[in-house]
């Protein structure tokens, strides 16, 4: 059971509720016995999860990718990663926690870490600046990023912002030349980068730190140019017709599959990662860890080569006489 | 209009109205009447307040490339619709096809290469008049295609910018053009190439945060407004209002962030002198 459900979930939401009254009067009460009962909630329970689920709707994805409990760099911290040093400050202003920076293991290999984190409760969401970085979050990330490449280590970025944060000290201190900046560097750090966007992976907040060899999405994340509701506000000056929007947006595991702008979508278990966070970490260290193997093949050269090539062709547009 | 700056024409010549007509242009800023002859040969500055109004890409290049030498290049490479997007009123290639027609241009980014006072230089000039100068596929193909012509003839690359960011209706697609421009000046650099990038009025968005911030050599034109985030995103945000000259040419020239703020009289002058300089 979840502790919040979101409105298309509501027929999830009754029938826990239904389980978890007959398992309280099953306790309570030793004569009679609710067991078949309770057997069969939870195969509909299931049913109904996987039909839901199964079947979302853009909209529905980009809910479950924000939602509340759903697992957030915080959790891949201590549940993906065998251990973890954090380093802080960009060496330039101060240390921007809306960006988390340090070295990981994960199974046999060590990676450089630079991960969006959008906070868990009320004062750490604050302290975070709900995942959305300022300029010196990105020059953090930079100076990591660096480091791995000195010490030949791999790089892992997990995205999950709702983009950069637009206010006026981010103006001051240079956001666009931060992102830019970081763009510019990443497409040749001689390391392989690892991406992977984990909720939500918005516009150039996102891109900054996902210039990479493989670029992975979780199965209800979501990676787009522009959020939907503000993508609605422009189009139709109506917030809410988001819904709308983020069909029109394609910014969902499949479209970004086709366009070939992601590699993997790596599959969440049945009714999202919130649901179950050990088996989301075990898909996301699979897939990681398979997508290192190949990468840690290709010469640096090559690697720096594909990784531009592999840009380079993003883009869809026709040449007339 | 206040009395004192009424058109200095005789009015008792007839009710026409002089800006309709053609012969007037009136300056948007401080309201007096130009001669509009005057105007184009200025290049839409203006003479009383020194207002730059937008050019458009070939106005640019003429005021920059010397006579006959401009050669525009990839002209034949036009947007798709990759997302099948239609928001409701208008398909997305109806847009472009419209845009087309208004501004008589392909796309929001015009390329080639000519002379500057005889040197020889790689131009991408983008025009706010196409869709707001969005960036989409076609414009990231085509500053990447220019960079890359600069890194293989070895010239120096110059980047007007005229943009209110990324083209939304191509989705993640505008989004990629950000990483691919940026990426391919990487390449110019590590070559050794010279790269100046020349920020107009607008220029914000996803152009901002890519290849316009990339520039060895970052020149505005005056009071040109530049930025990451729109003002509008940014007061919706702090629901507070902004302080005059925020994200004005000479608030990023405070900031570190632009080197030089050049009059549109004095910008051939001064891309030769650095090119002359760095070479
Ligand atoms: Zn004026």
């Amino acid at each position: 059971m979840t502790a919040y459900y979101l409105s298309f979930e509501k027929p999830i939401e009754e029938i826990e509720k239904s389980i978890a009254e007959l398992r309280e009067s099953h306790s309570g009460n030793r004569e009679v016995d609710f067991s078949i009962e309770i057997d069969e909630l939870e195969k509909k329970r299931e049913y109904l999860i996987k039909t839901i689920y199964e079947n979302l709707t853009p909209w529905q994805v980009t809910q479950v990718a924000r939602h509340p409990e759903r697992p957030i760099f915080s959790d891949y911290q201590k549940q993906l990663f065998d251990d973890f040093l954090e380093i802080h400050g960009d060496r330039l202003f101060r240390d921007d926690p809306a960006i988390v920076t340090g070295f990981a293991r994960i199974g046999n290999e060590k990676f450089v870490i630079v991960g969006e984190d959008k906070g868990k409760d009320t004062k750490e969401k604050i302290r975070r600046n709900f995942g959305m970085p300022n300029p010196e979050g990105y020059r953090k990330a930079m100076r990591a990023m660096r480091l791995a490449e000195k010490f030949k280590k791999p790089i892992l970025s997990l995205i999950d912002t709702a983009g950069a944060y637009p206010g006026i000290e981010g103006e001051e201190r240079g956001q666009a030349e931060a992102i830019a900046r970081s763009l510019f560097e990443m497409s040749g750090l001689k390391t392989p980068i690892i991406s992977l966007v984990i909720g939500e992976g918005g516009s150039g907040g996102a891109l900054a730190i996902a210039v990479a060899d493989r670029v992975l999405m979780l199965q209800n994340s979501i990676y787009s140019v522009i959020s939907p509701e503000s993508c609605a506000s422009i189009l139709w000056r109506d917030a809410g017709l988001a819904e709308r929007a983020a069909e029109a947006l394609k910014m969902t595991g499949p479209n970004l599959l086709k366009l070939k702008v992601i590699e993997e979508i790596i599959p969440e278990p049945m009714g999202g990662a919130h649901r179950d966070t050990a088996a989301t970490m075990k898909n996301v260290r699979t897939s990681v860890l398979r997508h290192l193997a190949e990468l840690k093949r290709i010469s640096t050269p090559k690697l720096i080569q594909k990784r531009y090539e592999r840009f380079r062709r993003l883009g869809a547009f026709e040449i007339v006489k | 209009m206040a009395w004192f700056l009424k058109p200095k024409y005789n009015i008792k010549k007839g009710l026409h109205n002089p800006v309709q007509d053609g012969l007037w242009h009136k300056c948007p800023t401080c309201n007096s009447m130009i001669y509009s002859k005057d105007w184009e040969e200025n290049f839409k500055v203006c003479p009383n307040c020194d207002f730059h109004d937008k050019l458009n890409a070939f106005e640019r290049i003429q005021s920059l490339i010397d006579p006959g030498t401009f050669i525009e290049t990839n002209n034949n490479i036009v947007s798709v619709n990759p997302l099948d997007f239609n928001d409701g009123k208008i398909r997305y290639e109806l847009k472009v096809h419209e845009a087309m027609e208004k501004t008589m241009l392909k796309e929001a980014v015009v390329i080639g290469h000519g002379k500057l006072n005889g040197l020889s230089v790689q131009l991408a000039v983008m025009d706010f008049s196409f869709l707001g100068g969005s960036m989409g596929s076609v414009v990231g193909e085509k500053i990447t295609l220019a960079i890359e012509e600069a890194i293989k003839h070895k010239r120096t690359m110059i980047i007007f910018s005229a943009s209110g960011g990324a083209r939304m209706h191509e989705g993640i697609l505008s989004l990629m053009q950000m990483a691919k421009t940026s990426a391919a000046l990487k390449r110019l650099s590590d070559a050794g190439g010279f790269f100046i990038s020349v920020l107009t009025n607008p220029t914000t968005g996803g152009v901002t945060a890519s290849f316009a911030m990339l520039g060895d050599i970052i020149i505005s034109e005056p009071d040109a407004l530049i930025g990451f985030a729109g003002p509008r995103v940014i007061e919706q945000t702090i629901r507070q209002k902004l302080p005059p000259g925020f994200q004005r040419a000479a608030f990023l020239q405070d900031h570190g962030f632009v080197d030089i703020i050049v009059r549109r009289k004095e910008m051939k002058k001064t891309l030769y002198e650095l090119i002359n300089y760095t070479h």
